[in-house]
């Protein structure tokens, strides 16, 4: 009797381990193989085109924006972000623009956000849309017309845009 | 068209970085989805989001279909002077909703 409680015992201690250790470094590799692969790469593409589109040859570095959204989300269909960029706001130096843009909607483009010195100070906050597990980049030009960038990899749950 | 709730201080000092937030009712249907007759369901979004501030623009927004359904808004502006700030939605259908506060600067 004992004996049997405690080979089940290890039994669901050994699997859930196994499942545990192939699932979970597995997750992002396995949304790259098979079917999704040409998927995948074609919103990375299409990304990347939606950005190039912006910025054009400019370079764009990491730094000055930061990004702000939940990394786990069960809702898709309302999700909470908001954008701060280091800022004075003055005339001679401010954000113009910030841009936010997504991988895996069915549209590369989430909103434009236009600034100007007016504005005091550079955040903004609104509710987005999450079609799926993906990056969410945010975008900011400054006046000097410098580009500067922040993503974020966000895990839905619960995806938009599906049929209700 | 549609029900606004806009935040703005009442009153504020002069320099002050005051905080608008705005939240209007409306699907912001996204044109992706099909209704149970498999029929596509046209977009019908608010496309653009605009901010004056005694007449002059503090604030706009391009919006796109990944912007949840009833959009929130909200960001700042520096309070200069007494005034009217005015808030304007534009939908896809062309119609624009307009609403105005007012504030007071000390």
């Amino acid at each position: 009797m004992t004996e049997h409680l405690t080979t089940r015992r290890q039994f669901i201690v050994v699997t859930g381990g196994l499942i545990a250790a192939a699932g979970i470094p597995e997750r992002g590799d396995a949304q790259s193989i098979g079917g999704n692969a040409a998927r995948n790469e074609a919103a990375v593409a299409r990304l990347e085109a939606a950005v190039r589109e912006l910025v054009g040859e400019s370079p764009v570095k990491a730094g000055r924006i930061k990004l702000d959204i939940p990394l786990l989300v069960e809702n898709g269909n309302a999700v909470p972000l908001a954008v701060t960029v280091d800022s004075p706001m003055t005339e001679a130096d401010h954000v113009k623009t910030i841009h936010i843009f997504n991988e895996k909607n069915p549209q590369p483009n989430v909103a434009n956000f236009h600034l100007g010195p007016r504005a005091g100070r550079a955040h903004v906050t609104s509710r987005m849309r999450l079609a799926d597990t993906q990056k969410v980049i945010a975008i900011a030009q400054f006046s000097d017309g410098s580009f500067w960038s922040d993503s974020v990899d966000v895990v839905v749950t619960l995806a938009a845009c599906l049929e209700d | 068209m549609a029900r606004a709730l806009i935040n703005v201080p009442k009153q504020a000092k002069r320099g002050d970085v005051i905080e608008i937030k705005t939240l209007v009712s409306h699907p912001m249907e996204t044109g992706y989805r099909r209704d149970s007759m498999g029929k596509a369901i046209p977009r019908d979004i608010i496309n653009r989001f605009v901010c004056t501030y005694n007449g002059v623009e503090v604030f706009r927004a391009d919006l796109f279909p990944a912007i949840a359904a009833n959009p929130f808004l909200s960001f700042h502006t520096v309070a200069t002077e007494s005034g009217e700030i005015k808030l304007s939605w534009t939908g896809d259908d062309g119609n624009t909703q307009t609403e105005t506060v007012n504030i007071t600067v000390v």
